[in-house]
């Protein structure tokens, strides 16, 4: 789960991380308000949305005035701001972060992310500040520095000082560097982070360090013992139909495709998209429907994917072990009759209790076309959706 | 012959008292494997159907001799599963849990470090040796004794998988499901030397997903030391960037991860790569030189 920018400093702020001095706004009247409040001579009005790339696509603004601020956050709120993590359609700016403006010295990059191969968290720097990391980790990856951390003792003084030394810091800021990058490791361990990314970290002219962007991701599966972190979840910037899967315990991602899915097992869904474009056609989704579908999940899972309007076919793919066949085929033949499916409908079913799922779905009445493998299965979903047009 | 686990090996069940851990319990036993005891804190003296449970899980293995243990425990409390079984020295642990966070999964993997404990998991569908011995929730009559190893990061992926080998009468030595999520116990490479070593093991079937690097690394150690032949599947082709695909380690990261690299990293090993998934059981046999 991604949070905004605002949300994030806000976060740090409590473990000791320190910030600029900014107010969120949600109106350009607010936006100005907040930089009078500010004062100073320069404040910064930031598009807040779930994605970076703002600057170079004009969601970050200096401005000189309250009027200024005024004046960039009317031309930001509301808008869909379009960076190259965007995608074409972009994302609605719903608030601004206006900022007091930084005298700034020296721009670094630090961040902490689950190293997967070495199974621990690291901390990952650079000594240039507002790159593209991972164009960075391409080109020169020797200019990439990294410490793990054991989980016992968390992020020890002497890694900080290995690396301020490395980042070619001056020595009388060690204190204050291994202070912020051991604030963040709390702030990432504390909160069950899955990404903390600071691009830049600053060192004022003043001498203050300071994180003048904020990213954090979290892991969904410790929500359960973070509530806190849940409640900054901000609904406008998921999909909605990922969303509403999400409430009943389904999970699905949109594609661009019209041939949509539902399968039990993410590693099943996965192979039966691929197989689908093996096959010619575009996979509209992904869709797991997990080991317990019973109808009523069976029916929501049709919901979702029939209320994406690209699709105009539907292939669903149940190797059953747990699940039963039987049972899941009664659920498709009494979901697919409420609903009224109209399109072409192809069911692949294997596992426990297989015949006689098959046989339920035949003396249905209902326009399913059956397959017993996943090949026959996509080749007969991409043809249907073809043939009709 | 063949890995892991065999006729011998006595489990016990954490979290036997759950819906989940009697379900299976009962299956696995159906199956002809040894379970031997569960354990529930608070509810030890009593038994299901018959096996005895416990309150710890190292009073259950001395009194059972119990040498393996499946853990079906909910989320916020199985790291903990994990490392008291392994404080009791049990020496397979697997944990099926889906779900555990990252940050405790990454404290276990400390935890074990220096202890003789084998974890597969979490979030995993276990592992079996065909005729022998089920621990898990896999469907066990799709599977047949045979010499086929099969090490994959899927659940249903891998049943669809086994279900292909034995209609084409290429039985499994054993199956092992490592599991879907970042930090986990054994990886590909662990399996991989096993199978390697494995008398039984005539060729591996190798199924793996986008996220991480492991299929990498596999496939670099395969390069280097795999005696017998290899055929792979990689899912998540059609998977979008930055999207978490259903398992909490199935993402592609910063531009990493994808299916694209790992299908190519497994080719330069020389690893059979099956381009569609209905066509692993048939890439297993060319593999194998089969007509």
């Amino acid at each position: 789960m991604n949070i905004h920018e605002y949300q994030a400093k806000e976060v740090l702020k409590r473990f000791g991380v320190a910030v600029p001095e900014g107010i969120v706004a949600a109106s350009a009247e607010e936006a100005k308000a907040a930089a009078a409040q500010l004062g100073g001579p320069v404040c910064v009005v930031k598009a807040q949305i779930h994605a970076g790339g703002r600057g170079k696509a004009g969601g970050v603004k200096l401005v000189r005035s309250p009027e200024e601020a005024e004046e960039k956050a009317l031309a930001m709120i509301g808008r869909n701001l379009v960076t190259h993590q965007t995608g074409p359609e972009g994302r609605q700016v719903r608030r601004v972060l206006v900022e007091r403006g930084l005298n700034i010295a020296r721009e670094l990059y630090l961040a902490m992310v689950l190293d997967r191969a070495q199974s621990r968290v690291s901390v990952i720097c650079c000594a240039e500040g507002g790159v593209e990391i991972e164009e960075l980790a391409q080109k020169s990856p020797e200019k990439i520095l990294k410490e793990a951390i054991d989980p016992v003792i968390g992020l020890a003084a002497f890694q900080c000082r290995r690396l301020t030394y490395a980042l070619e810091i001056p020595g009388e800021f060690a204190g204050k560097m291994t202070a912020v990058m051991q604030a963040l490791y709390r702030a990432f361990d504390e909160c069950d982070a899955s990404l903390v990314e600071i691009n830049p970290l600053i060192i004022t002219k003043e001498g203050q360090i300071m994180a003048l962007d904020a990213k954090m991701n979290f892991d969904s599966n410790a929500f359960f013992r973070q509530k806190e972190i849940l409640a900054l979840r901000d609904l406008h910037e998921e999909d909605p139909r990922e969303v509403e899967a999400g409430k009943h315990e389904l999970s699905y991602i949109s594609l661009d495709g019209n041939i949509a899915c539902m399968v039990n097992g993410a590693g099943l869904a996965m192979a039966t998209m691929d197989i689908i474009k093996f096959y010619g056609g575009e996979p509209a989704n992904f869709l797991d429907v997990g080991g317990g579908a019973n109808k009523e999940k069976v029916a929501e899972a049709f919901k979702i994917l029939l209320g994406d309007e690209r699709v105009r076919g539907v292939l669903i793919n149940i190797f059953g072990g747990i699940m039963r066949c039987d049972v899941l085929a009664q659920g498709v033949v009494e979901a697919a009759r409420e609903l009224h499916v109209t399109v072409p409908l192809v069911v692949r079913m294997q596992g426990t209790n297989v015949e006689i799922g098959r046989k339920i779905l035949a003396e249905s009445g209902l326009a399913i076309i059956a397959a017993e493998t996943m090949a026959e299965a996509a080749e007969k979903i991409v043809k249907a959706v073809k043939d009709k047009g | 012959m063949a890995i892991l686990v065999d006729k011998t090996t006595r489990v016990l069940t954490q979290g036997i008292t759950g819906a989940t851990g009697q379900f299976h319990t009962r299956a696995c036993k159906e199956y002809g494997t040894q379970m031997v005891a569960g354990v529930t804190p608070g509810k030890g003296g009593s038994r299901f159907e018959g096996i005895p449970i416990f309150d710890t899980v190292s009073r259950a293995v001395s009194e059972t001799g119990a040498n393996a243990s499946v853990i079906y425990v909910p989320p916020p409390f199985a790291a903990d599963a994990i490392m008291e079984a392994a404080d009791a020295k049990v020496l397979l642990i697997i944990c099926i849990t889906e779900g555990v966070p990252v940050r405790d999964m990454v404290r276990v993997k400390r935890y074990l470090d220096g202890r003789e404990s084998l974890l597969l998991g979490p979030n995993c569908p276990g592992v079996i040796t065909p005729g022998a011995c089920k621990i898990g929730i896999m469907p066990g009559h799709i599977h047949r004794p045979g010499a086929i190893g099969v090490v994959s990061r899927s659940g249903t992926l891998t049943y669809e998988a086994v279900d292909q080998l034995t209609r084409s009468g290429m039985g499994q030595s054993s199956c092992v499901g490592i599991g879907g999520d970042p930090v986990h116990g054994l990886e590909f490479v662990d399996v991989l030397d096993m199978f390697n070593r494995d008398a039984m093991t005539e060729g591996v079937v190798m199924i793996g997903e986008i996220g991480g690097s492991a299929e990498e690394e596999a496939a670099a150690w395969i390069k280097k030391n795999m005696k017998k032949p290899v055929a792979g599947f990689i899912a998540g082709q059609t998977a979008p960037p930055g999207k978490r695909m259903g398992h909490a380690g199935a993402i592609i990261s910063g531009g990493k991860g994808t299916a694209a690299e790992k299908i190519a990293a497994m080719k330069r090993a020389a690893i059979h790569m099956a381009p569609s998934p209905a066509l692993i059981g048939q890439t297993m046999r060319e593999a194998l030189g089969k007509p």
